[in-house]
């Protein structure tokens, strides 16, 4: 699982700028298209990421959406104006349709992006998504070295692997974002994941602290840096930047909400521009959002303009009026949409309640709780399981924290 | 397009074309132009569109100008028009240029 955060990407989803119309910040009155579908292909992944925030309990692999279902709700989303689509997962690799499915929604007009662990892909199979029309590939990396990447990732070879198909995906000409999701695991790599970037030629890299939902949530205490940290590898980065002289890749550094005083605009607002499809086909708001008190939609049942339009829990935090205070009376609220739901039920139990990570909700010393129990983890880690590997497994813990650092 | 500067590099004999980060395509619900790349997504205007679909890297700045003045016959002289728009989209890495 590459995909390290329920929030907007840095670089945005709709730009700005003189040579653009006024971009449609869509209004509680006017609801858009879900411009950004998600698909999920399948849980099952070949690495062991701490730091997944996959739901913890994994669905099976036999309820998963057929090829001809994944169709019809690229079909249905594409007609709505959805323009981005992502396949992720799990490793959406291991999805043996994948090209078939790339063809499909490339034909509909998509930008179709692959977001992967780089592991199961080969030259001759990056050439096919080619040509099925595939349009850009993301490759996570756990670390900077063989040694820290693969301790983290829970496989062998893993490193390897990612740099040898890093290497061929830009030698077959697509653009290429590299994704490094960062904990204090592999914070202190920051300056070699910089220059493993330039090496390997990306375009974007994003440098993106995880995020606490799923398995990262559990391994909090293993993955929360220190404000010190962050700080240092901030300025790294900074620092960096301004040496490339606006060469090699575009740095985008995702700092943690947790050290934050407000929360982030999580998907830029419920239900208001991105649309996630699981493997068995439930519909979200977000990747994380079914571990909410909410009944959620599932596309073997509704379609996906009635599940947008009409659905219930997609229109339950629409706008401000299910707003507690402080968010109701708040000026600020209209820029974050009171945070992210899923946080808020994490660490309060109540869904409605302002994101903890506004120094203005009652809850905030949760956040700051949290922050002091990370700097002595008492728990030992909790390796991500995949779904074959789960029938097997009796033992998934594994303090790989130690390895290293 | 109203306050980017004209960097001085930009000449008629110029032929830009698109970096192949970017798709450009119509989009019916946006109703209008846009450029796709990675996980992302810029509205262009109706000027801009204009310009970009002429853009197949065979054409130089004097020919699209000139086509564009044939297709819109009472908008004047689009000279700076369209080298405030190249040199935006050259800035922004949208286009190359050789």
């Amino acid at each position: 699982m590459s995909l390290s955060a329920p929030q907007l990407k840095k670089n945005g989803f709709i730009m700005t700028n003189q040579a653009v119309t006024d971009t449609s910040k869509q209004t509680s009155t006017a609801l858009g298209p879900p411009l950004w579908l998600l698909a999920e292909l399948t849980y099952d992944c070949p690495l062991h990421c701490p730091y997944c925030s996959n739901p913890t309990q994994l669905s099976e692999a036999k309820n998963e959406l057929t090829t001809e279902q994944w169709c019809q709700v690229f079909s249905q989303a594409r007609e709505m104006g959805a323009v981005q689509l992502g396949f992720s997962g799990g490793e959406p690799l291991l999805r043996k349709d994948l090209e078939v499915l790339v063809k499909y929604a490339r034909e509909l007009g998509f930008y179709t992006n692959l977001i992967t662990s780089g592991i199961g892909l080969t030259e001759k199979r990056i050439a096919r998504l080619k040509e099925a029309g595939l349009d850009h590939i993301q490759i996570s990396f756990q670390g900077a070295d063989p040694e820290l990447n693969d301790a983290i990732a829970g496989r062998g070879n893993a490193y390897q692997q990612k740099f040898n198909m890093a290497k061929s995906v830009k030698a077959q000409g697509y653009p290429m974002v590299l994704n490094f999701v960062l904990s204090k695991q592999n914070l202190e790599q920051i300056e070699d994941i910089m220059r493993l970037s330039c090496e390997l030629e990306a375009d974007y890299v994003e440098l993106a602290t995880a995020q606490y939902y799923g398995w990262a949530y559990q391994n909090r205490d293993h993955l929360l840096p220190t404000r010190q940290q962050l700080v240092e590898a901030e300025r790294l980065v900074n620092e960096f930047r301004d040496e490339q002289q606006d060469k090699g890749p575009h740095f985008i550094f995702v700092t943690p909400d947790y050290f934050e005083t407000r929360p982030k605009a999580c998907m830029n607002g419920w239900a208001t521009t991105f649309l996630t499809v699981t493997p068995d086909g439930s519909a979200l708001p977000c990747h994380s959002a079914k571990m909410l008190p909410l009944t959620f939609p599932n596309v073997k049942d509704k379609s996906i303009s009635d599940i947008w339009q009409q659905d219930f829990s997609f229109d339950y935090f629409r706008g401000d009026d299910w707003m507690p205070q402080p968010c109701k009376g708040c000026d600020e609220k209209e820029k974050d949409f009171g945070g992210c739901r899923c946080q808020a039920f994490m660490m309060t139990g109540d869904m409605h309640k302002t994101d903890p990570v506004c120094s203005k909700s009652e809850d905030h010393y949760l956040i700051q709780q949290a922050i002091a129990s990370a700097t002595n983890p008492t728990k030992p880690i909790v390796k991500r399981v995949n779904q074959s590997a789960m029938k097997r497994a009796k033992d998934t813990s594994l303090d790989i924290a130690r390895i290293k650092i | 397009m109203t306050t980017a500067t004209v960097s001085s590099n930009i000449s008629p004999t110029m032929t830009p074309s698109l970096n192949a980060m970017f798709r450009f395509q119509w989009e019916k619900a946006q109703n209008c132009f846009v450029l796709l790349f990675p996980e992302g997504m810029v509205k262009l205007n109706g000027g801009a569109g204009e310009i970009m679909q002429l853009i197949d890297g065979e054409k130089n700045l004097q020919q699209i100008t000139d086509t564009l003045h044939t297709k819109f016959p009472d908008a004047g002289d689009l000279t700076t028009d369209v080298n405030e728009f190249i040199s935006t989209a050259i800035e922004k890495k949208w286009l190359y240029h050789d």
